[in-house]
């Protein structure tokens, strides 16, 4: 029952792909499976009946007829349709002015200042000077909260005591303005978009300082709410976009589409854990293919351009394309996974492995690798390069030396024999080949 | 503000759309499919979800039948008659017979358990009780800060580590201060963790584990903070939360505003967890115990 949105639609389909050209009525079936999905996975029920309006009028007739594979057309339009409801391409943040003023706002709870603490990283990282400045007078300690964030990755944090949040705001800017900062990301208190009182501050921090940028921070898990605070925060202040926070957890996320298409303004930034690092531009194509389960590979291979030094890589495509691949070679591979970070997120971006990503148990597959990776440290040099001079006697001093069993080993040894051979087949393949491997070994 | 009028006017917000709705729907209207589409309209909108929804409507349009309903207004009394059958009775925190009482609050990030623990703390201390609270978030930025600024304001004491220690360690310490000072009550406060990281729910486990070994009976309850806007991952984190730590209630925060909160219909239904309090505002006393009643009369606009 906790399938997600990218599970549900690949199940529809898979159904679809089974029976198929397609009619009039199988596209109407899939768009019953589709609008319960979207429901599931908190899409607001009238951004559902237009979105599957919308896919219907472009599902059902010619084009669809005339397809030799009519279910990859429907998952086509779907995923078109979603991507046109989510923003069409990537949209940028606006820094052009100096300084530049981005306004943070939301509900309590949203992740406002974290995600503050994590913009300045990011314009930090531009090469650009960002001010952080503390309007939560409010919630207590939210203050000593952006503070510490402040603190962790480096960048200054403007705050006052015993003022208003205009005053503040006002007075940040003209502390900027003097000690040439030209980014100034003010972190505002959360609030209910009913509150009247507090709403009134936001409008007028927003005519103090006037904002290029006023983000709505929104919370992946919110549910049918997410249209009605998304509106009155946009009809209040003309926000400028959203980022989406939570998005490590499971929830299906469907907000995004919902406070998309009813303010019509684009999801700037999605945020992906606890660590500052973890703001990423938002891509509709890349949330669509999420969401229909086509994995979010454009992403992974970021990551993974990010981690692994491409000479290493070119090397090792190498090795692996002729017949010199040995655990050694495997080692360095573990490592260079390790490296693009924890199994659990990277697997969800993995086309198919979405399914693994809710019952599967990382925990597993972490404990197997560090176990590999002190099976591996236990052989000699020798062993390493040439596996296959291990016996019995060898095997059972690996056994001892990693504190596990001589099956282990042997399930080691076998697997690594498996991966070799299926390696080689990717050979082929070139760049593909190159991402895959390693995967094998976690079954 | 009297208790009765503060729980109705928070719960007037998150009400009127649905009373509204559900009136307009209802008033004069003939039993048909498309009033029952109608009404699961309305339940889906509260974040019910589509599950329970059609569970509901399931019966509704069985019994209808069976009791051959008439108009509208039968429809409705159905309906709620079945909404309050899945909610169950109305449950209280209530105390254990040995002291220190311990409670520990879990949930995903942001959902309000320090403020949550703020207000509950308050209300023991007014009843006269003597209260620790135990800063057992020791990830976040500035919680400790923020619990200990509560502690004052609700008169409890606050027992806390630095930064990054081990939030096990947190709640030894407080279960054996909160046993050396013969409180009444200790109450944990948990880092916000969400329900898919599987080593924070360890940390968790271990928290509830050192608990448990240090007073066998405790956690006497372990309350689940759910946010009214929450939409169908509440579930999820129930289930999950669940499983790690024994929860055996809910606290529904944040149902003064829009939100309906709709969701702790589908958990009750589907994990058997009651609300307990509900948290309608920021006020220090803006935290109640939920009763169901109250809470479908609220949603009826009765």
């Amino acid at each position: 029952m906790f399938e997600n949105l990218a599970e549900k639609l690949q199940n529809t389909f898979a159904n679809l792909k089974r029976r198929g050209k397609l009619t009039e009525k199988d596209v109407d079936l899939a768009l019953k499976e589709v609008r319960l999905a979207l429901l599931e996975a908190d899409v607001n029920y009238k951004v559902v009946k237009k979105f599957t309006e919308r896919v219907r009028e472009r599902a059902i007739g010619e084009e669809v007829l005339k397809s030799l594979t009519p279910a990859q057309q429907v998952v086509k339009i779907v995923y078109d349709e979603l991507t046109i409801l989510m923003g069409g391409t990537t949209a940028q943040l606006n820094l052009s002015h100096s300084p530049s003023v981005i306004m943070l706002v939301g509900l309590q709870g949203a992740g406002k200042t974290t995600t503050a603490g994590k913009l300045a990283k990011n314009i930090k990282e531009r090469g650009r000077r960002p001010l952080l400045v503390a309007c939560d007078i409010y919630r207590p300690a939210a203050i000593k909260q952006l503070q510490v964030v402040g603190g962790q990755v480096e960048v200054e944090v403007f705050s006052q005591e015993n003022q208003k949040p205009v005053g503040i705001a006002d007075a940040a800017l003209k502390y900027a303005n003097k000690n040439g900062f030209d980014v100034v990301i003010i972190d505002t208190a959360g609030r209910l978009h009913i509150d009247e009182e507090l709403m009134q501050e936001l409008i007028d921090i927003k005519s103090a300082v006037e904002p290029q940028e006023i983000l709505f921070i929104a919370d992946a898990m919110t549910g049918q709410d997410a249209v009605n605070v998304a509106d009155s925060f946009n009809k209040n202040l003309e926000i400028s976009g959203v980022v989406l926070t939570k998005m490590d957890g499971d929830a299906r996320g469907g907000a995004a589409l919902s406070i998309r298409e009813v303010v019509g303004k684009p999801i700037k930034f999605v945020s992906f854990g606890e660590k500052l690092d973890s703001l990423e531009p938002f891509h509709p194509d890349r949330m669509a293919s999420r969401i229909l389960g086509m994995g979010d590979l454009n992403t992974i291979l970021e990551k993974a351009q990010k981690a692994i030094d491409e000479k290493e890589a070119a090397a090792m495509v190498q090795k692996i394309t002729t017949d010199d691949f040995n655990l050694e070679d495997f080692y360095e591979q573990m490592q260079q996974m390790k490296k693009m970070g924890p199994l659990d997120q990277l697997l969800g971006m993995v086309p198919g492995m979405n399914k693994l990503k809710g019952q599967a148990n990382f925990e597993t597959a972490e404990k197997e690798m560090k176990q590999i990776e002190a099976i591996i440290n236990s052989m000699t040099p020798n062993e390493r390069r040439k596996p296959a001079i291990i016996d019995a006697s060898r095997k059972k001093r690996i056994a001892n030396g990693a504190g596990v069993r001589v099956q282990d080993v042997n399930k080691l040894l076998k697997q690594f024999n498996e991966t070799k051979k299926l390696m080689r087949q990717f050979g082929g393949l070139g760049g593909k080949g190159k991402r895959k491997m390693g995967m094998p070994f976690f079954n | 503000m009297g208790f009765f009028n503060k729980l109705v006017s928070g719960l007037t917000k998150t009400r009127d759309n649905l009373v509204n709705q559900i009136k307009s729907v209802l008033s004069g209207k003939k039993i048909s499919e498309e009033l029952f589409e109608e009404l699961e309209e309305i339940l889906i909108v509260a974040d019910v979800g589509v599950a329970s929804t059609m569970e509901i409507m399931d019966n509704v349009r069985e019994r209808c039948k069976t009791e051959k309903a008439k108009d509208g207004e039968d429809v409705e009394k159905i309906l709620k008659e079945e909404i309050r059958d899945l909610l169950g009775d109305k449950e209280e925190l209530v105390p254990p017979n040995t002291k220190p009482w311990v409670i520990m609050v879990v949930g995903v990030n942001g959902v309000g358990k320090t403020t949550t623990i703020g207000k509950l703390a308050a209300k023991f201390s007014n009843e006269g009780k003597k209260v620790v609270l135990a800063a057992g978030d020791t990830f976040r930025a500035a919680a400790a800060e923020q619990l200990e600024i509560w502690a004052k304001r609700a008169d409890a004491q606050l027992i806390s580590q630095k930064e990054g220690s081990d939030p096990a360690a947190v709640a030894y310490d407080a279960i054996q201060a909160a046993k050396s000072r013969k409180a009444d009550v200790l109450i944990i406060d948990t880092a916000g963790r969400l329900h898919t990281k599987s080593n924070l729910m360890d940390e968790l486990k271990k928290m509830y584990r050192v608990v448990n070994r240090e007073m066998p009976d405790a956690p006497h309850d372990v309350l689940l903070v759910i946010d009214a806007t929450t939409g169908q991952n509440g579930l999820s984190q129930a289930k999950v939360f669940k499983e790690a730590t024994e929860v055996n209630g809910i606290a529904l925060t944040k149902l003064d505003g829009t939100a309906k909160g709709g969701i702790v219909v589908a958990i009750k239904s589907e994990l058997g967890i009651p609300v307990k309090l509900i948290g309608v505002g920021e006020g220090i006393d803006d935290l109640q115990t939920f009763d169901p009643d109250q809470f479908i009369d609220a949603l009826f606009g009765e």
